[in-house]
């Protein structure tokens, strides 16, 4: 193996989502002689991006004035806002709670806001390199961070290079910033090296999964936002759905729930496709096609779970520290500002210690603080968590306990302890029919050959303790059925079709035994999510 | 020697193509374009052709808007010396193309063309042979595998017998098929570098192309959907089934 090849810059910054680009653009703009790099592992700026999604504009006010004239390709102002909770068939309009007020905030396509924001930051000399993976971290002979190494590329699936082998060059930098979304490879390494975690909660997680959808005309009114609690999930299991209505007839719908649920045999992607059978959601999509669909996980944990988010050489910001405010179910406002942060302490300072102490006076953790009751809240079921989170939000987080947040992989209930609810789940006529199928518009793609991303690191659990305790619940949780048993007797064993991952990282977070350690394929592979 | 090699912006491979609601095209928004994957072999194979020592450069060449400047410098970042966009905001057909083609020809006086079989938009498979015939040079299409020797190529078609190879005189025009190599990635100082690479823009009208459709699109729609299928319990209800719906 020959001598790598490397590229010199002040800061990488590892993903190209709202953190790592609004960092970009601050850094630009504050200091524009240094030489920055966003590396991104999708085919495209956006193509792995997937939210809501509804934003507070205020970091974009603040990062890119006069944005409105000119502003992202998908971006509806909210008109309105309804949250219901339903039953089988019924539905009741609850009261929306101020968190969750939406006036004077925009539906957006993350993805395509993304595409646009990193167009601004190139005009500002942002050299950005989607379609690369940074696979491992450079370390400094003094051992702190010094960069990443981008994925070597053209290797077969038995880790042989082809002919179209390339080696993946070392990007060196004194600072690298670690946007790479919820959990991230590279984060998740270096949480565990640098310890970042040892004063904080473990992290808890969310799925959620999306369409896009085109809608008979009419039936869409733009500017509408929508969220809907109560079933198909049963009290115990944390979650929700959202239907946000954009322009052209086109509607994203979207359910997410809470991966410290305890039914072994829970499939998400099914809960999600009963809610849009309820009468209210069935309606509106009934005549309608599916454009585009995804998963992705989301960080719940807030307040208590953040880690420490500075580490010799390098940050950590955004969903990758996990900044998502839940109750107000937004995330970009809090990324955004977590990388403009980052950019101004780097650029007063040309040095990333004292960033965490700044980032714990900022508005990005006051706001965490406010709401960080309500989300464990919910631990004790919906209704004692509904009221609990009402006073949360009447006293605006100022009561003096703080609860404490789970780790999701623990949560699971062993087969024999678990007695599940009859969930009175209907016969569906929506598309997509099942997983393989709406992994057909997530539109995922991964050369067969090359190694599988998806690392067991102890192979036999699957097959016998797993089998006996949870009957193999990855191939239920991951959404797009990535993980299958297949054969009988003593040729039975746990098949991964790594082709369709949509990287939304569920397998690595809520696998019982932890044994599912996902890595970056090579760049350029997984979802090529449009307008998500 | 130059080559000249043919790049076209389509929509990705990957991309889950939709037809526009009124049936107008293709809906192209927020969707992910590449370059066309032929046009990526044929590059490839330019750039074989001149690592070997038979070639001094290569030229990339595309016609459309600005935004296909980007493919362009996918194009340099592969390796290509330099590259020309023939500027024009409409969609040329394939005779038009040959002709605004034709003049870089001259203007360039290759050795070598070398496009792509067809482009997976359209799927015309005719601006090569077009060219060649305005060029009044040998063509060789479909290409899997291209030996120079000196003045003239040995080139091996893919035709619907089998493979065929055919040796012609250079100047030519070879268009490639998908076996022909497999092109390279792109090393990421290479993005930097291709920034710094030359890229001409020539207006069309100043090749003095008249542009012509000579095709019109009267309308896009979706293959359509199969029908839910039933499971029959034996061969005797299989028999009724098709005789219920006429088939047998």
């Amino acid at each position: 193996m020959t001598e790598r090849e490397i590229m010199e810059y002040d800061v990488i910054i590892v993903g190209a989502g709202p953190a790592g680009l609004s960092c970009a653009i601050r850094l630009k703009q504050l200091k524009s002689d240094l030489m920055v790099a966003v590396i991104e592992k999708s085919s495209e700026i956006g193509a792995h991006i997937l939210s809501g999604a509804v934003i507070e504009p205020e970091p974009l006010d603040q990062l890119l004035p006069g944005w409105r004239n000119d502003p992202p390709p998908i971006c509806i102002p909210v008109e309105g806002d309804e949250i219901w909770l339903l039953s089988q068939t019924g539905r009741r309009k609850l009261p929306t709670p101020p968190q969750q007020k939406n006036h004077g905030n925009y539906i957006v396509s993350l993805g395509a806001m993304c595409a646009w924001m990193a167009s601004r930051a190139e005009a500002l000399e942002v050299d950005i390199f989607p379609g690369y993976a940074a696979s491992d971290i450079h370390f400094t002979s003094e051992g702190s961070v010094g960069g990443v190494i981008i994925g070597d590329m053209g290797i077969d699936r038995d880790g042989q290079p082809k002919d179209s082998y390339m080696q993946g060059i070392e990007i060196h930098a004194p600072v690298t910033i670690l946007s790479e979304g919820v959990r991230g490879h590279l984060s998740k390494q270096l949480i565990r090296k640098f310890e970042l975690d040892k004063d904080s909660d473990p992290q808890s997680y969310g799925i959620g999964m999306k369409e896009l959808w085109r809608v008979q005309p009419g039936k869409s009114k733009p500017g509408l936002v929508q969220h809907t609690t109560g079933w198909p999930l049963d009290s115990h299991t944390y979650g929700g759905s959202f239907i946000y209505h954009l322009d052209k007839d086109r509607i994203a719908i979207g359910f997410v729930c809470g991966l410290d649920y305890e039914d072994p045999k829970f499939v998400p992607f099914e809960a999600f496709q009963q809610m849009k059978h309820h009468p209210m959601v069935h309606e509106l999509l009934e005549g309608g096609e599916v454009l585009s669909t995804g998963a992705r996980a989301i960080s719940e944990g807030g307040y208590q779970s953040l880690p420490k988010t500075e580490m010799p050489g390098a940050l950590i910001i955004g969903d990758a520290a996990g900044t998502l405010n839940v109750p107000k179910i937004k995330g970009t406002h809090q990324a955004m500002r977590c990388g403009i942060l980052a950019a101004e302490h780097i650029a007063e300072t040309s040095a990333v210690e004292g960033f965490d102490a700044r980032l714990r006076q900022s508005e990005v953790v006051r706001e965490l603080y406010k709401v960080r009751n309500i989300r464990p809240a919910f631990y004790k079921g919906f209704w004692r968590g509904f009221f609990r989170a009402a006073i949360e939000t009447v006293t605006a987080g100022k009561l003096p306990t703080t609860l404490s947040i789970h780790a999701d992989d623990a949560s699971l209930k062993k087969l024999d302890d678990y007695t599940p609810p009859d969930r009175k789940w209907v016969d569906r006529d929506l598309a997509p029919r099942d997983r393989l199928a709406s992994v057909y518009f997530a539109a995922t793609e991964h050369d067969e050959d090359q190694p599988v991303h998806l690392k067991i690191l102890e192979p036999d659990i699957c097959t016998t303790r797993c089998t006996e305790e949870y009957d193999n619940p990855c191939t239920r949780f991951c959404p797009a059925q990535v993980y299958e048993m297949v054969g009988d007797g003593d040729s039975r064993q746990l098949q991964i079709n790594s082709a369709n991952c949509v990287h939304c990282k569920t397998c690595d977070i809520k696998d019982p035994y932890q044994i599912i350690n996902w890595v970056t394929p090579e760049g350029g592979s997984g979802p090529n999510y449009q307008n998500m | 020697m130059k080559i000249l090699v043919g790049i076209k912006r389509v929509v990705d491979y990957n991309v889950r193509v939709r037809v526009l609601p009124d049936g107008s095209g293709v809906d192209t928004d927020g969707v992910k374009m590449s370059v066309n994957p032929f046009d990526e072999i044929a590059l490839e194979e330019a750039l074989r052709i001149r690592e070997a020592g038979n070639a001094d450069e290569v030229i990339v060449v595309s016609a459309g808007g600005d935004e296909c400047q980007q493919q362009l410098r996918t194009g340099l970042a592969m390796g290509a010396d330099r590259a020309i966009q023939i500027q024009t905001g409409e969609s040329l057909q394939p005779l038009s193309l040959a002709r605004a083609f034709m003049k870089v020809i001259e203007r360039e006086e290759p050795g070598l063309v070398i496009l792509g079989k067809q482009a997976i938009d359209d799927d015309n498979s005719q601006t090569g042979q077009m060219l060649a015939a305005l060029w009044d040079r040998p063509q060789a299409t479909f290409a899997s595998r291209v030996v120079l020797n000196g003045s003239s190529a040995a080139v091996t078609r893919e035709v619907d017998a089998g493979l065929e190879t055919i040796e012609i005189d250079l100047p030519a025009v070879i268009t490639v098929d998908l076996r022909l190599n497999e092109p390279r990635f792109v090393k990421l100082p290479d993005i930097m570098k291709a920034k710094r690479k030359p890229l001409d823009v020539i207006p069309l009208d100043e090749l003095g192309v008249t542009v012509e459709g000579n095709l019109s699109v009267t309308r896009h729609a979706p293959p359509a959907q199969r029908e839910k299928g039933i499971m029959v319990e034996d061969a005797a209800q299989l028999v009724q089934e098709l005789k219920n719906r006429g088939l047998i």
